[in-house]
């Protein structure tokens, strides 16, 4: 089995794209557990921690930028991929299930870049997932379900954010590599298809081994690939935007530029038919991208010679480009368009010349605001303090290095246990310089109801 | 045996080894430089809580500075300390004593004994802190007087700003006689 080593006609420029995308998922995958180290996936810290990590973390506008420019990367490649793929005619020859699993792994990066869109949570993020789920809501039958599945409830909330960084960063990969796997081992049982001019099933041509000139060649595409993002990253990094307003009623917003032609072609289907533009039409599209193998049939391989495959190809890829083109037209033409749009280009310019805000933690404070409502506790409040209980308990009961805190499990005691325990403490407790309070009954009963208001 | 393997190969590439080995040199290299060039920025973001300083601590109001010129007793209040943990702000409450001041000049003490770490209260009947833990015994300064105490009570970094007294709140090493903040 040395043929999975040999390229009949030897290496050429237009067989890297398969290395390359291998070359990109292995960069996402370093830079994505990277990013990982700082990032929280909820609602109340997305936002910071990604703003952390651009703002504050040493080289992590930098990693950021990379991981999401090389998401662009992947996509355009893949197009690259797919359509070499195309034009040669190299599924051909019993390529059936190799082309299948590239269909799939095509899916499964698109359902990356869907996924990890939203994770930085910031304005663009959220509405342009808010609409992307929203378009679920169209499938016929489950589509109310499905997209509750996907935002984890009716609206768009911390749920939605966990249950996209589940899916982007272990169930989607997950899958990804079980296929890549697949897909670089079933071709390389069915051989390099070689140039189209080539038979499919019983190569003629000469062959050359994979290495050292095609290896060569992939390589030298892959770092050139490496430096254009690097530059990018640290020329003109991603930005942020501000955090997710779910109530902002004027915020319009643009997908990522790789879906702008699907989100365009929604724009034409509305009312009764809309569901033949949504469903229909990208159902037939995709079913045909992934048929392709059982339609076209022939052997015959020279693009020239299939004018129909490849005219619907080439159609299908036009319309796409066109239609992206076409939304980012409509928007500089609506003039109320154009200006929210630059308000919210200033807004996210505006939010990365600001220096980075922590969280603030509410919740370390919360303690203050007991004990004011009822006068018993309040009184023993006093009690507390001057029988110098905060001494060793700490602040309302926080606890200190010297003494346990007495919020939670203490507080919840009833209060016989709690007035016993005061006047006769445990031998546990002596041990811990714990001594006997001697109180009137009255101010016992005061501190007792200050501490139960501790809880 | 497969077809492949019969096919006859372009044999340009096996003629020249030196070329081939050239090339895979060069690759080598240049996947090296590139990698390198790259885990420089992955290590260093790693690293970044190891490179940058978080555990500054910083100022906290007390009052204003006219509340404290009548004091004729040490005063405890609250002061609100906010520290960064990486993206997080948190806030605590901490007490401190502000003396009553001595020829202008205000000094704040923390209520933590030097012993074993217990808040000392004031005492308002004997005038003098008195720790309740080991009691240990404190004059109005802070000075000790008696007990296991190794030093006395230690005081906290203040400066006045716009008539607004504040204070950078520490902790010390606590069984040495010398005050020694911690980290
Ligand atoms: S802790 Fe204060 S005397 Fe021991």
């Amino acid at each position: 089995m040395r043929r999975w080593m040999n390229h009949p006609g030897g290496a050429r420029w237009a067989y890297v794209f398969g290395s390359v995308l291998l070359f990109l998922f292995i960069s996402q995958t370093i830079t994505g557990v990277f990013l990982a180290l700082y990032y929280v996936p909820s609602a109340t810290s997305a936002h910071t921690t990604v703003a952390y990590i651009v703002k504050e973390v040493t080289g992590g506008s930098f990693l950021r930028s990379l991981h999401a420019y090389g998401s662009s990367a992947v996509v355009i490649v893949l197009l690259l991929h797919l359509t070499q793929t195309y034009l040669y005619g190299a599924y051909k020859g019993r390529r059936e299930l190799l082309w299948i699993s590239g269909c799939i792994l095509l899916a499964l990066m698109l359902a990356m870049a869907f996924t990890g869109y939203l994770l930085p949570w910031d304005q663009k993020a959220f509405f342009a997932t808010t609409v992307g789920t929203n378009m679920a809501s169209d499938v016929p039958f489950i589509g109310t379900w499905l997209k509750r599945f996907m935002r984890g409830g009716d609206e768009m909330g911390t749920l939605t954010v966990s249950r996209f960084f589940v899916a982007h960063v272990f169930v989607i990969p997950a899958v990804l590599i079980v296929f890549i796997a697949t897909h670089v081992y079933l071709f390389r049982k069915a051989g390099a298809a070689g140039p189209p001019s080539e038979d499919p099933l019983n190569p003629k041509l000469p062959t050359q081994r994979f290495y050292p000139r095609q290896v060569v060649m992939d390589t030298i595409v892959a770092l050139f690939m490496i430096l254009i993002l690097g530059l990018l990253a640290h020329f003109s990094p991603t930005e942020l935007g501000p955090k997710a307003n779910p109530a902002d009623t004027q915020y319009i917003p643009r997908p990522e530029w790789y879906y702008l032609p699907i989100f365009q072609w929604l724009k034409y289907w509305r009312g009764p038919y809309a569901i033949i533009g949504i469903i229909v039409i990208p159902a037939i599209t995709a079913s045909l991208l992934v048929l392709v193998p059982f339609i076209d049939r022939r052997l015959e391989r020279r693009p020239w010679r299939r004018p129909i495959a490849v005219g619907v190809f080439l159609v299908t890829l036009i319309c796409f480009v066109l239609m992206g083109l076409m939304s980012e037209r409509d928007d500089q033409r609506d003039p109320s368009i154009a200006k929210q749009v630059a308000k919210q280009r200033e807004e996210t310019e505006q939010f990365m010349r600001e220096p980075f805000q922590p969280e603030g933690a509410a919740s370390s404070l919360s303690a203050p605001a007991v004990s004011v409502l009822d006068p018993l506790a309040a009184a023993g409040k006093k009690v507390y303090e001057s029988e110098s209980c905060d001494a060793c308990h700490g602040e309302n009961g926080v606890g200190t290095a010297a003494g346990p805190k007495l919020t939670g499990a203490t507080a919840q005691k009833p209060a016989e246990e709690l007035s016993n325990l005061l006047r006769h403490p445990t031998a546990k407790m002596i041990e811990g310089e714990m001594k006997p309070v001697d109180l009137s009954d009255e101010d016992l009963k005061a501190l007792v109801a200050y501490i139960k208001s501790l809880k | 045996m497969s077809e492949a393997d019969d096919a006859p190969a372009i044999t340009r590439d096996d003629d020249s080894v030196t070329r081939r080995s050239f090339l895979g040199v060069l690759l080598g290299f240049g996947t090296v430089v590139m990698g390198a060039a790259l885990s420089v920025p992955l290590i260093r973001f790693a690293l970044h809580p190891l490179l940058t300083k978080t555990t500054e601590i910083g100022w906290s109001d007390i009052g204003k500075t006219d509340e404290f010129a009548s004091l004729t007793a040490p005063a405890k209040r609250l002061i609100k300390v906010e520290q960064r943990d990486a993206w997080r702000k948190i806030i605590s409450e901490k007490a401190v004593y502000v003396l009553p001041p001595k020829d202008g000049t205000m000094r704040i003490l923390s209520p933590i004994c030097p012993h074993l770490g217990c808040s000392i209260p004031w005492n308002e009947a004997k005038q003098e802190f008195i720790c309740p833990c080991h009691v240990a015994v404190f004059a109005m300064d802070g000075t000790k007087i008696s007990g296991p105490a190794p030093r006395s009570m230690d005081a906290l970094d203040s400066k006045v700003e716009d008539g607004m007294l504040k204070v950078r709140y520490q902790y010390f090493r606590q069984l040495i006689p010398t005050k020694e903040p911690l980290s």
